[in-house]
């Protein structure tokens, strides 16, 4: 394969002069596509057009955009909302908060669009508040196209009206989950909500609510502008597009660059990130965040960054959070380093995840120092059976997922520390078996 | 007492939502950034603002890591401990630190300076080690890049 050079779309204007104005966006043709939309369409052709492009949502589950967008009820007597959400807090991503820094108007034209397409006329974009500076540049550009009619009253006389308004998180990966957004939007505790009602029927105060992520929303203008066969021709025709990949670990250069899907995982490495650092051999790529299954170098020599690819290989793609690691990593140190992030990340809500994830925690970190016990990974296994898909939302499968694969892929890792605990004399008394009360 | 512009900075934020309770997060934010911390008397001030009780106020800051219910140094410091940044100088930027200012996670220095806090994953993985000081991003840092930080904040 020939060297791969960076297709832009999302990223275009990262790097111009002043890109988060007003200004520098409009010299670039910016809010063209809005204001056009307004005058000629109608909201249903464009929920059509985001369908037909074959968009999928860029946070993480990849469910097609235009799908979700047509699940509003049809003449709702409701207010309808639009939540953008940026709460990025995956390990391993660090995309939107690249959009939000560096091209706010992008996605505030986004959003501009699809409150029009869903028939919204108020929007929140959520942003976590350690995001100091995206927080000033989304609001002041909020400002800035209040200030030039894009939002508010009539805009561009066509009698369309839109608030949209930045909302600040305070630091907690599960407002990630949509249905805790909106929790964390309405100020109360922001545990995950039961589905159904789904968002898109009853969300934000009850209302019918699109969650769509930062990423997504970016994508609305070009597709408006360039129609929906264009995004379609992009990349892997079952899961076509422009991404912003995020590389970060071992590599020479790592960052966020955009290519369409469809590529070799093995080439974005040796290539545009300029290979393993230190000349290292590579151990293992979590390919989609930290929630997705880990790929082997063998596996990762393999693979294409597409949907289907990463089907065939049980993992996925995700928030496109690709986290490589060299040969010096201990797989029993990252996995625990992971499992503390669930564990501290866990809302409370559900028992299994409340309960099962500081478990793991507990028992990783004997192994981690030397004190694993012989039946120590069947009994990760076990917890870990006993959470996934046994809770309200998916951190706790976010949470099972690497840790799995990894237990599978490295066993040997974890049973030589077993084992030397073993042998030293260092495992501590066989779990099941209860230290009289008051032994501690 | 909330300040006065502090209270009419709430107040303006509960016209964005049909229901004030809404702005809650947005408001302790507010007030933890002119006050330093929400201390119970806080709380109680932005839960009347909001028509709330001041339990249900309590809820929400006890859940989120980025409010703090108790006093924090004049300058709070998040390092990030989340893999990407752990596997690249993160655990060495770590150990520098706590010897560096004597404590431990969570603690106060004797000055009342800094609180140095853990942060779990920044979204800033590709320019590891990376920590928020006062909730200003700084990246690809060496230990002597750190300690100019710490002495430019008196």
């Amino acid at each position: 394969m020939s060297a791969l050079t960076e297709s832009r779309v999302i990223s275009a204007r990262f790097g111009k002069p002043q890109s988060w104005t007003l200004a520098s966006y409009r010299a670039d043709g910016g809010y063209e596509t809005f204001l056009s939309v307004l005058k000629t369409k109608k909201p249903d052709e464009v929920i059509a057009e985001v369908k037909a492009s074959g968009l999928k949502g860029r946070g993480g589950a990849g469910f097609s955009t235009g799908m979700k967008w047509s699940f509003v009820p049809k003449g709702t007597t409701k207010p309808v909302y639009l939540c953008v959400n940026g709460d990025e807090s995956e390990p391993g991503t660090f995309k939107d908060r690249q959009i939000v820094e560096m091209d706010p108007h992008q996605l505030l034209e986004g959003v501009g669009i699809t409150c029009f397409a869903i028939g919204a006329h108020t929007a929140y974009v959520y942003l976590r508040c350690e995001f100091a500076e995206g927080l000033r540049k989304v609001g002041a550009a909020i400002k800035e196209a209040y200030a030039a009619g894009l939002f508010g009253k009539n805009i561009g006389g066509s009698g369309f009206d839109l608030d949209v308004h930045l909302h600040m998180g305070a630091g907690a990966y599960i407002c990630g989950e949509e249905t805790s957004l909106l929790n964390s939007i309405e100020g109360v505790r922001p545990y995950p909500r039961n589905k159904p009602p789904f968002p898109a029927v009853e969300g934000l105060f009850g209302c019918p609510t699109i969650i769509n992520n930062v990423e997504t929303i970016a994508n609305i203008p070009h597709i408006m502008k360039r129609g929906a066969a264009w995004h379609a021709g992009l990349g892997h025709k079952e899961d076509p597009g422009s991404r912003l990949w995020c590389v970060s670990g071992h590599v020479n250069k790592p960052g966020v660059y955009e290519l369409e899907t469809g590529y070799s995982l093995q080439a974005l490495i040796d290539g545009l990130c300029g290979g393993m650092r230190r000349g290292k051999k590579l151990k293992c790529v979590i390919p989609g965040g930290s929630s997705s299954r880990v790929l082997t170098a063998d596996e990762v020599r393999t693979v294409t960054m597409d949907v289907p690819c990463m089907k065939r290989v049980n993992s996925s793609l995700g928030s496109a959070g690709i986290i490589v690691l060299d040969e010096s990593v201990d797989m029993v140190d990252a996995v625990l380093n992971l499992m503390k992030f669930y564990a501290h990340e866990s809302c409370g809500q559900c028992t299994p995840c409340r309960e099962g994830s500081p478990w793991l925690v507990k028992i990783l970190s004997r192994i981690a120092h030397g004190q694993g016990r012989p039946q120590d990974l069947e009994l990760i296994l076990d917890i870990a059976d006993n959470m996934e898909g046994r809770t309200v939302c998916a951190l706790a499968d976010g949470a099972c997922w690497p840790l799995i694969s990894i237990l599978t892929k490295f066993r040997h890792e974890f049973q030589a520390k077993i084992d030397a605990a073993a042998r030293s004399g260092a495992a501590g008394a066989p779990t099941g078996v209860r230290a009289p009360a008051g032994a501690h | 007492m909330l300040p006065e512009t502090l209270k009419s900075e709430i107040v303006e934020l509960t016209s964005h939502y049909p229901h004030a309770r809404a702005a809650l997060v947005p408001a302790l934010r507010a007030a933890q950034r002119d006050l330093g911390w929400l201390g119970k008397e806080t709380q109680t001030e932005v839960a009347s603002l909001l028509g709330i009780t001041a339990l249900e106020v309590h809820e929400v800051v006890s859940f989120y890591p980025m409010l703090y219910d108790k006093p924090v140094g004049r300058h709070v410091i998040h390092v990030c401990r989340t893999l990407s940044c752990d596997a690249c100088g993160g655990k060495e930027l770590w150990k520098h630190l706590e010897s560096k200012l004597g404590v431990t996670r969570g603690g106060t220095t004797a000055d009342g300076r800094f609180t140095l806090m853990s942060a779990e994953c920044l979204a800033s993985c590709g320019t590891a080690p990376v920590l928020l000081l006062d909730n200003e991003r700084h990246e690809n840092l060496s230990h002597a890049q750190v300690d100019k930080l710490l002495e430019a904040a008196r």
